[in-house]
């Protein structure tokens, strides 16, 4: 596709951040980054299986169950990464009443409440050997879960009403009011003395993990980083091809992909 | 490596259950996901005629 918009119109300098704002140069952009970010993915998840699944020790004290730490622990920090960026550009998308911002924020709701969904099945299969039970209502665990109805909530309001701005507007504030949930979890293994323990890896402090376990989990981190991404930029771009589906630009992305294919 | 068969390794020392169904539910959602998005592409780029 024409990629010369993107090269020839702006200064070698400095970048315009607004020329993003269109849902073309966003599409030509990300389309170029997204293969990378799957590439990614697949290539330090796959590292961060073998070192976590073979070569990391046994922990003393929870045996081998502790593995499931490395996709507990990545997918927990993605859903609030994740819900926070969705908050974000709900917030951008009021202020500024951009389109592309609304179309990013609810193509980071799935994958968002996705991630959420993982961090508590993976902390309820960790919880039911090392604390006895699947679920406590402890204070971690119900904002997360929290959390979980927050994107669901979200997801909802968006499909439930007919016309798209209004839609946007008012789920965008639903996601907004939320974000105040995300500093909660974060800190609530701190305000309250809870069953959940606190941060293993915080940024002051330096972690007390071993070394191959760090190295699992922060490869594991990366992959999920890498997923979101892939993830989110390609159902934003499906958006864009549907709801700018009059648009020259659309036209011409898939008279050249029926032509290549 | 610090399992000494293969057996071993998929016991997970008594934790399979957990360890397993952690491992196995995350790749499934996401390789779920995943094929989300590929049927979406697909039917946007064959399924309009432009």
């Amino acid at each position: 596709m024409d990629n010369s918009h993107l090269s020839s119109s702006q200064p070698t300098k400095k970048i315009n951040w607004f020329a993003f704002s269109a849902p073309s140069r966003f599409y030509a952009l990300t389309q170029k980054v997204i293969p990378l970010c799957w590439f990614m993915a697949l290539s330090f998840g796959i590292a961060g299986l073998v070192i976590g699944l073979l070569y990391a020790p046994t922990d003393a004290t929870q045996g081998d169950s502790y593995r499931i730490i490395f996709i507990h622990v990545p997918s927990a920090w993605m859903s609030m990464v994740l819900y926070t960026a969705m908050a974000f550009w709900a917030a951008i998308g009021l202020i500024f009443n951009a389109r592309l911002a609304y179309r990013l924020s609810i193509s980071i709701a799935p994958t968002g409440a996705l991630m959420t969904f993982i961090a508590l099945w993976t902390g309820a299969l960790w919880g039911k050997p090392t604390w006895g039970t699947w679920w406590v209502w402890d204070a971690r665990l119900t904002t997360e879960l929290i959390l979980l109805f927050l994107y669901i909530g979200y997801i909802s309001l968006y499909q439930a009403i007919d016309d798209e701005r209004k839609a946007a507007k008012a789920a965008s504030l639903l996601a907004i009011i939320g974000v105040v949930n995300v500093p909660i979890i974060y800190f609530s293994v701190k305000w309250w003395n809870t069953l959940h323990q606190g941060a293993t890896i915080t940024m002051t402090k330096a972690p007390s993990m071993e070394s191959s376990m760090l190295l699992a989990l922060l490869l594991m981190t990366v992959a999920f980083w890498a997923y979101a991404f892939a993830a989110v930029f390609t159902r934003t771009n499906q958006t864009s091809l549907i709801e700018d589906h009059h648009a020259d630009w659309v036209k011409t992305v898939l008279t050249s992909s029926k032509a290549s294919s | 490596m610090i399992w000494g068969s293969f057996s071993e390794f998929i016991s997970m020392r008594g934790y399979a259950l957990y360890v397993w169904g952690s491992f196995g539910m995350t790749a499934l959602l996401m390789a779920w996901e995943v094929l989300q998005l590929r049927k979406k592409k697909r039917e946007l780029h064959l399924g309009r005629d432009v």
